[in-house]
């Protein structure tokens, strides 16, 4: 129980030193670190198959993207002038304020079950995989034609184009 | 793994609620105070994660699959939306030398 305390304020941590880091490099890596706690967050669920995904997804597919575009385009250092002092407390302000309506959303809501995992196999690979190719296998095809879409649209957009340049 | 899962026997649902607001509100702070175009990504997907975790943690609690194959469907896309975004702010850099978006306002009219 106290893991998963420790583990949730891990992520809440390191989201914030997301969002508050001065270089974009050093957001990128504490945001593999949000990632893994995700991950941890998984296990203690029991579902291994997101474990995985996630793990390998997220923080091997998403973020090298994302640290390879951030070396691409060459940031110096005066390139992110900060925003005034006044909108960054707006913003912080906004987002303390949706933090408080959704807790106190919550807080109406009374009930407060403990969260018991009744089938162990729930997030097993087996058992995902019947019900991925049962019961959604439309959306499961869809989805490949949603990824081979992204790339075409990816690749056409960052070639420069041989006509402008 | 019976021990790992037994950790979490005594967790409330509402903690976990409790715990993807606070990432979701996080990632809607950092898309509101940032102005580089790559931070506000990473703070959209800070927040696409809060909603993974709390739907993997509503599968759990209910007993039903459903909930993390839809985990897996939003994996997908947030792979297919990193790749055009991320497309799409290089093309931004190559036109206009910056990541900044408040070069983009122009877009307002």
């Amino acid at each position: 129980m106290s893991t998963f305390y420790f583990i949730a304020f891990l992520s809440i941590f390191f989201s914030i030193l997301v969002i508050s880091a001065k270089n974009p490099v050093h957001s990128i890596l504490y945001l593999i670190l949000t990632f893994f706690t995700f991950t941890i967050h998984y296990i203690l669920m029991n579902a291994q198959f997101l474990a995985i995904v996630n793990f390998i997804v997220y923080m091997g597919a998403i973020l090298v993207l994302f640290l390879y575009t951030l070396m691409l385009i060459n940031l110096n250092k005066e390139s992110e002038p900060v925003k005034p002092f006044m909108v960054k407390f707006a913003g912080v302000f906004g987002g303390g304020i949706l933090i408080v309506a959704l807790v106190a959303s919550l807080k109406s809501l009374g009930v407060s079950n403990p969260v018991i995992l009744k089938n162990p196999d729930l997030g097993l690979v087996k058992n995902l995989g019947k019900v991925l190719f049962n019961e959604f296998l439309m959306p499961f095809e869809v989805s490949s034609v949603l990824l081979l879409s992204a790339m075409v649209g990816a690749v056409l957009l960052a070639t420069k184009d041989p006509k402008t340049a | 793994m019976e021990s790992l899962t037994n950790t979490i026997q005594s967790v409330p649902l509402n903690h976990y609620i409790l715990l993807s607001t606070i990432i979701f509100s996080i990632g809607v702070t950092g898309v509101l105070i940032r102005r580089n175009a790559i931070v506000i990504f990473m703070s959209v997907e800070l927040m696409l994660n809060a909603v993974n975790l709390l739907l993997t943690a509503f599968s759990v609690y209910r007993g039903d699959a459903s909930g993390q194959v839809f985990v897996f469907f939003i994996m997908a896309l947030a792979a297919a939306e990193v790749a055009v975004g991320l497309a799409i702010i290089v093309m931004i850099y190559r036109n206009t030398n910056s990541v900044d978006i408040n070069v983009l306002n122009r877009l307002k009219w």
